[in-house]
This record gives structure tokens, sequence and C-alpha cells, in this order.
């Protein structure tokens, strides 16, 4: 069989994969996106939604900005509907010393953008009724909302495919390498694909690629909890997410329009790599009930009809892998987004069309380099 | 199928738990007593009996032929044994096992969260009314057979004043009977199977003639206290308004003409689907079961599931009815007695499977006679709902399946919601997969069948752990 040709051949269909498949067919790159699932299954499609810019790496949030402005476009820009709402985020704590901490992210340069105000006391209360008596103070974030996890990655390669991308589901890869010039990828199936440059987004799996281009990279892989409960009237616009540094009390939660509550936190599971599959674990409802019932008391009396779990891959300083090879021209890397990827997509993808094509970008990404790794001896969590 | 974890297990330390105290879990529970175990018997509802042999609350007094009708001595046979077992096993009612992981239920009781420990796990879970959908399904009033028939044992309530049956399968009948026995209004029974199909089943449903008979003296009662019963209907619509709810059923009769009932309430079933969900959380195998065109869960002629240590018996693993679920109860009991390398007798085994032979020719007969009306998927009108918790109609669903290539159940969920609501498909994935199928122009094997995901029925975020003195305390 012919090996099939391409600009540039893309492995992993999450989010960031399609994204990017997308931006390089608005830039006129020929491309093919390879997913051994299917599109948007793992990490992308099960994450809490959380379309936020608050809270991050400070020298992320231009990129977040980028994603941001992007997501404003939706729904014309890919002409599908991905549940988007600016509807604000409440950032909360319940030690009186982390809002002097909320204040101090508000008032870097950095967030400028953001237009971030801390409430406290009887004013935060007032604004934000439902919050319990141990919230003692938070920071909102007006334009940053929630968008619908299940429907992104698949509507960005549906826009992707009918800009002339060609994404292929249930096509696994079983070796990639760089012949002369050109990267050669062969399937289980026996397809052979063959391009000049290449792009990974394979998520969790991202680290298994890139060591073997001899680039390793410290990631691990956890399965988020999730819960949801049935629908009650539409009340609760904002998000609400808990800053603190007990990783039992990192809960949050959302309403949609249609009136179920997301819920998500306080626990995460070790997914089972071998079938693919990462499971919610019955102790983590335990967990964030108790910690529902501190952060939204009222919220009890209803009830969760459902719980779930994906594969995420985090990197052990917290900050995803994104850019060039630091060792082979013409790869390029997207990948370990560490639980915080959603809102970056759009914007993700954009900054790899852009590098791919122009051999550069105008965003700032030098923290998220793959050669941070090369000769590192100690890492840290920038992530708060 | 897997049985290697039990063999170096001693029976009196041995945990073994059933969850299901319906007649698979009775049976299987009284088998294990006579072998010396004291099995934990976690059951959902207050009182033994499981559905079919529901019993009535404390200090209700009706008496068995006016509650169970035609199925009163099986009733009582079964209640009799149970009230014998119950100082021998440990029964827990009121417990829904909502989630489990190897070796471990989650159970909740009263608001209270307990996990349970076990070395083998027998689940009897049953099963629930099996749907199609008809235009105007979601106005209040219309029920599933299995509702109708709670509301009357429960709580002795009829669902409505004039109620129409509509739907095929045993139970059409049954609870017609049961309503009419009980002083119900009985509107019409409207049965989407034809004659034909039953005259064609003849053979198999004489495997157990006795049955047959049962069948046929519902039957006659109904036509000698002159309810309309009409076979080979074709579902058109609930009529009725959304403040009022449902007000008459239109069908196509079987001779072309449009029928229209008058009511106030509708029950509606085609025959039952097992109750999955925590054989699927314990990662047991499922199969597609040709002659009912279901996944049922797999297991060995005895119940053994794919999974170590986890069994199965009665309509939770496929739909066999309750006379069956007796005998497998008893034949899962025999075998997990086996495996523990007790002494079983050969004859005891033997027996049990005769019978369960004998029972399977019947309910494949059943299957021809009162066929799943896979056509009516296809032929459903664009505007009718199919996922009543989420109000997605059959046009939504099927735009998915077209426009978004969602030819996979859990796909075409993702994009559309249909399964994702209260009842997390237990009442509507099953249609949803055969309008899938329908719009992807493939068998509905192919199109898969939805994932179970905790909890298997809604959970209070009220929700707590139960505290150690709580345990103790009267």
């Amino acid at each position: 069989m012919s090996a099939a040709q391409t600009d540039v051949l893309i492995i992993g269909g999450g989010l960031m994969g399609a994204a990017s498949a997308f931006f390089l067919r608005q830039r006129g790159r020929s491309v093919i996106l390879l997913e051994r699932d299917q599109i948007g299954q793992y990490a992308s499609g099960v994450n809490f939604g959380n379309v936020r810019r608050q809270g991050r790496f400070l020298g992320q949030l231009e990129l977040a900005n980028r994603s941001f402005a992007l997501w404003k476009r939706l729904p014309e820009l890919i002409d599908d509907d991905l549940e988007f709402i600016a509807s604000g985020h409440m950032r909360v704590c319940y030690r009186e010393d982390e809002i002097a901490e909320l204040e101090a992210y508000a008032a870097a340069p950095e967030a400028r953008e953001l237009d971030l105000c801390i409430f406290s006391g009887r004013e935060l209360h007032e604004r934000f009724p439902f919050l319990g008596p141990e919230v003692k103070g938070g920071s909102y974030a007006p334009h940053d909302g929630h968008a619908n996890p299940r429907l992104a990655a698949p509507a960005f390669a549906r826009a992707a495919r009918r800009a002339g991308a060609i994404v292929e589901e249930r096509c696994e890869v079983t070796s990639v390498q760089k012949v002369g010039g050109q990267f050669r990828v062969t399937t289980s199936d026996g397809r052979e694909y063959r391009a000049e440059q290449l792009l990974i987004t394979a998520g969790a799996w991202g680290e298994k690629l890139s060591a073997q281009f001899d680039e390793p990279v410290p990631l691990i892989t956890k399965g988020p909890q999730m819960s949801v409960t049935e629908p009650v009237p539409y009340a609760l616009k904002t998000v609400i997410g808990v800053y603190t540094k007990q990783p039992e009390e990192v809960l949050y939660f959302r309403q949609i329009p249609r009136g179920n509550i997301i819920i998500g936190g306080c626990n995460h599971t070790k997914p089972d790599m071998l079938n693919r599959r990462a499971h919610f674990e019955p102790q983590s409802i335990l967990k964030q009930l108790q910690q529902m019932r501190r952060l939204a008391p009222q919220m009890a009396n209803l009830n969760i009809i459902r719980t779930w779990s994906g594969i995420e891959g985090y990197v052990s300083d917290s900050l995803p892998v994104m850019g060039p090879s630091g060792k082979v021209d013409g790869l390029y890397y997207a990948f370990g987004f560490s639980g915080h990827g959603f809102q970056l997509g759009p914007g993700v993808g954009d900054v790899m069309a852009e590098l791919i094509s122009t051999g550069s970008t105008s965003t700032y990404i030098a923290p998220f380099k793959i050669s941070r790794f090369a000769n590192a001896t100690e890492l840290r969590s920038k992530a708060s | 199928m897997a049985t290697a974890r039990l063999k170096n297990l001693q029976k009196d330390t041995l945990r073994v738990v059933i969850v299901g105290a319906g007649p698979a879990g009775t049976r299987c529970a009284e088998t294990l007593v006579a072998a010396g175990i004291r099995p934990i018997l976690l059951d959902e509802n207050r009182r033994d009996g499981g559905q079919i042999y529901r019993r009535q609350p404390e200090g209700f007094s009706r008496d068995y032929a006016t509650l169970y009708g035609s199925e009163a001595e099986k009733a009582r046979a079964l209640h009799q044994s149970f009230d014998r077992l119950r100082e021998q096993i440990d029964y827990r009612p009121d417990t829904l096992v909502w989630s489990l992981t190897p070796g471990q239920l989650c159970c909740v009781s009263q608001g209270k969260h307990t996990t349970v420990d076990y070395d083998a796990l027998i689940l009897c879970t049953g099963a629930t009314d099996r749907l199609m959908p008809i235009e105007g399904w979601q106005l209040a009033g219309t029920y599933s057979l299995g509702g109708a028939q709670i509301a009357l044992k429960a709580q002795a309530v009829s669902i409505g004043r004039r109620v129409v049956f509509l739907g095929s399968g045993p139970l059409l009948y049954l609870v017609a009977s049961q309503y009419l026995k009980a002083g119900a209004k009985v509107a019409a029974v409207l049965d989407t199977s034809p004659l034909r199909k039953r005259i064609a089943a003849l053979p198999k449903l004489l495997a157990r003639p006795g049955l047959l008979f049962t069948g046929m003296k519902l039957l006659a009662q109904l036509y000698l206290a002159r309810i309309p019963v009409h076979l080979g209907v074709e579902p058109q619509q609930v009529l009725g308004e959304a403040a009022s709810g449902v007000s008459a059923v239109r069908v196509r009769t079987a001779g072309g003409a449009t029928l229209q009932v008058d009511c106030d309430a509708l029950a509606l079933g085609y025959h039952l689907r097992p109750e999955t969900q925590l054989a699927d959380l314990a990662g047991c195998r499922m199969r597609f079961h040709e002659a009912s065109q279901q996944w049922v869960l797999d297991t060995d002629e005895e119940g053994r599931t794919s999974v170590s240590g986890v069994y199965a018996a009665g309509d939770g693993t496929r739909i066999r009815g309750a006379d069956a679920a007796e005998h497998a109860g008893r034949l899962v009991a025999l075998a997990l007695l086996q495996d523990l390398q007790q002494p079983v007798h050969g004859e005891a085994l033997a027996l049990q499977r005769r019978v369960l032979t004998v029972m399977d020719k019947f309910s494949r007969g059943l299957y021809q006679a009162f066929p799943w009306p896979a056509a009516q998927a296809k032929a459903l009108a664009d505007e009718a709902i199919v996922c009543r918790c989420e109000m997605i109609t059959a046009g939504e669903l099927r735009s998915v399946v077209r426009e978004k290539g969602a030819c996979e159940v859990n796909r075409a969920k993702a994009f559309s919601r249909v399964g994702m609501g209260r009842c997390q498909g237990r009442y509507c994935s099953q249609a949803g997969a055969e309008v899938i199928a329908a719009a992807a122009g493939v068998d509905v094997e192919r199109v898969g069948r939805q994932r179970g995901q905790a909890p298997v029925k809604p959970l209070s975020m009220l929700t707590e752990e139960l505290k150690q003195a709580e345990e103790v305390a009267p």
C-alpha cells in the first residue's frame, strides 16, 4: 500500500489535536489527524468544562487570553455550539490569610485582562448567598465561564474535516520514525503516513511518543472524579472553585442552564492504562458530599445521578509540554496539560498552527518547552 | 467462567452476599442456609418478594388471591420460605447497593452509607420494564406495566379511573387482569403482537402447558369481563394536554382501522430487561441475546459470571420469568457450593438444570409470541420523545447519528443526552439504540450498549458515612 502524504501529521485526537488540525487548515496546510480511539474520548471529553483563566500560572495567562478570544468567537468560528457561557468564575477560600494570596494574584500585571474583583465578609455572602458560612473570601472573574467538554473536541474535529483535514478514528499508531527529512508513521491496520512535520497531542500517552525521540517527560496519569446532580431550576450561574492547599478541600461546581449541577474534585484515582479506563472511586463521592455541605450547604437536598472519570496526563511541575522538540526538526508537542487544558484548547490549536506554519509564535510559551526536562534535576509545581 | 478466587476460603468465615430478595435471591439464600452458610441478603425494598411477589406494606390486609391473582400460591410459598429463613440469614432491607469495587459493596440505607465486604457475590437484581416510546408518552398518566403493578400491590391504588394497557408480553395480561380483579376499570388491552406469532410459538410454549393454560385463562377472564382486547395493533399516539395528562390512546388495528380509546392512564411495556448495572460495574462480560434482541449478562449455565467470585441468577441475568428465577437461585447457590468444594448432590444440580432447560424453551416461545417491536423505533415520529428524563426527541437523536456520526450508543448519549437523566438509560437506552441503529442503517447489536455508571439509582447528597457509634446503637 502506498503511504499517505500530508504537510502535517497529528497523533492524538483530543481537543489539542482537533483544534490544531482546524487552525492548520485555516492556514492552508494539509493535515491528517490519527486517533487511536474516538475523538475527545479521554481527558478532553470528561473534564469539568471550566473555561477559567484565573488561578493559572501567571506565565500562562497570555496563552489563556488568546484562547479566551477564540472562545468568544464561538459558535461562528467552527459553526458549532459548545455551550460556552461567560458566566463568571468565583475562586473562594476558607482562610483569611488566603484572601491576601487571592489579592496578590489579582494585582499581578499578567492578570490585568481578567478584571478580578475580591469579595469578603458580608459583601461576599450578600452577593453569593448560597456559599456556606465557612467561606471567608473569593476572587471573582467576570469573563471566565464554562462549556460542554463532551462536545468540544468532536466539534473541532468536524470543523477541521469540513475544512479539508483527514481525521482517522480507531487508528492506532504502532511506529513513528524520522527517515531523511520525513516522519513515517505506521498503524496497526498496516497503513503508512508520511509528513515533514509531526505534532504529538496524545495527552496522557504523549510522553510515550516523546520518549521515542529521546525526550522523556516526568508525566503521571490521573483519573479526575466527576459527578452530576439531577436537574433543578437554573440559579447558580457562577462557576465556583475552592482555592486551598489541602487537596481534599479542592471542590468545584457549575450549573448548566438545563439544570444539572456538575461537581468535581477532592480526589483522583489511578487509571487502568491497560484497558484505557479510569474508574470513579465510590469514596470520592463521600468526600465531595462532605465538602459540598461545607461549600454550599443548601445543595445537599439534591441527588447525584451519575459519576465518571477519564484519563489525564499530569507533568511533575503541573505545566504542559508545548512547543517544538528540542532535538528533532519538524517535531512539535502539545500534551500533558495537567488537568487544566480545556480552556486552553482553542488557543493551543491556534498557537501550534502558527508555530508549525511560520516557525514562530507571537504568544509566550517558553515555560512549556520540552527541553526544560533535558537536564532538570529538581522540578516543582508552578500552578496554584 | 472464573472461579479461582474462592478455592482456599473456609465456609464459616466466608462472606457471601446476595443482592435482591426476590424469587432468585430467596431461593439462593435458602439453599445456602441448608448447606450451613449464613449469607448477607441486601434488598432495596422494605419487604421481601421482589417485584412480582412484592409484599404489601405492614398493616395492609388484602389476601393473596386479591393481590396476586393467578400467582397467589407461588407468592405465598415464597413468602413462607422467606419467613422461615429470616433468622438464619443477615437480612438488610431498605438497602440500596449503589456501587461496588472488587470485594466491597457500597450501600446506602436511610441516608447512611456503609460498605459490605464480600468473598462471593450473587446478583439477583431482577428486571424492569422494557419500553418502546410512543408519541405523547411523556404526558402525566403514562406508567410502565411494572409501575402500574407496584401502585396496586404496594399502595392499593389504580394508576387511573380508566386504564389502557398497551404493549406486549405476559405481563400485559397479568397486570390487566390484576387491575380487573382489584375492581379497576380496564378500558382496553392493546397488544402489538399479532395472533399468528402466538400460533407459531405454540410448540415452544407447550414446553410448559400449565403456564400456557394460565395465560389463556387470564385472556378468557378479560374476554368474559367484556374488556376490548386487540391483537396486532400499531401504537400511534398518546393524546392529552400537558396540564391534564393522558386523555386517550390511538392505535391502528390489525385490520388497518384507527382506534382511539379514551382513558386517563396508560400502562405500557414490552416484556422486561435485566438490571445489569452492578454486574457491569463489577466488570462482568455481557452478551447480545438474539432471541430477545437485547444485551444480557453473560454467565455459564449455573450462573457464574466472567468475574471470579461474582455470580448471578434470575431475571437480572436474562429474562426467563419468576419460576425460572427460583430454580436459577437454587442452582447458583449449588454452583457456589461446588466452587467452595462443598459436597453437592449431582442429582440436585441435574434436576435444576433440567427444569431450567424446559423453562428456557418456554421463554424462547414467549419472545417469539410477543416480540420486541423494533420496527416502531424506525417509524417513530421525529417529534416523539425518546428520553423522558432529558426530554430528547427521536429527531434530535437521529441528527447526532446523521450529522455528527455518532453510530454507537455511548457516543450518541454524549452528544444528545439520551440516557443521561435520572433513569440513566434504564428506560430509554434500548429504544434509543434501536433509533440509532435504524438511523445508521446497521443491526442494533452493532451500536453497542450503554455503559453502566454509578450510582445505580440516584444518591442523596445528604448521604453520610455511618459512624461506628451509630452502628451499635439500638
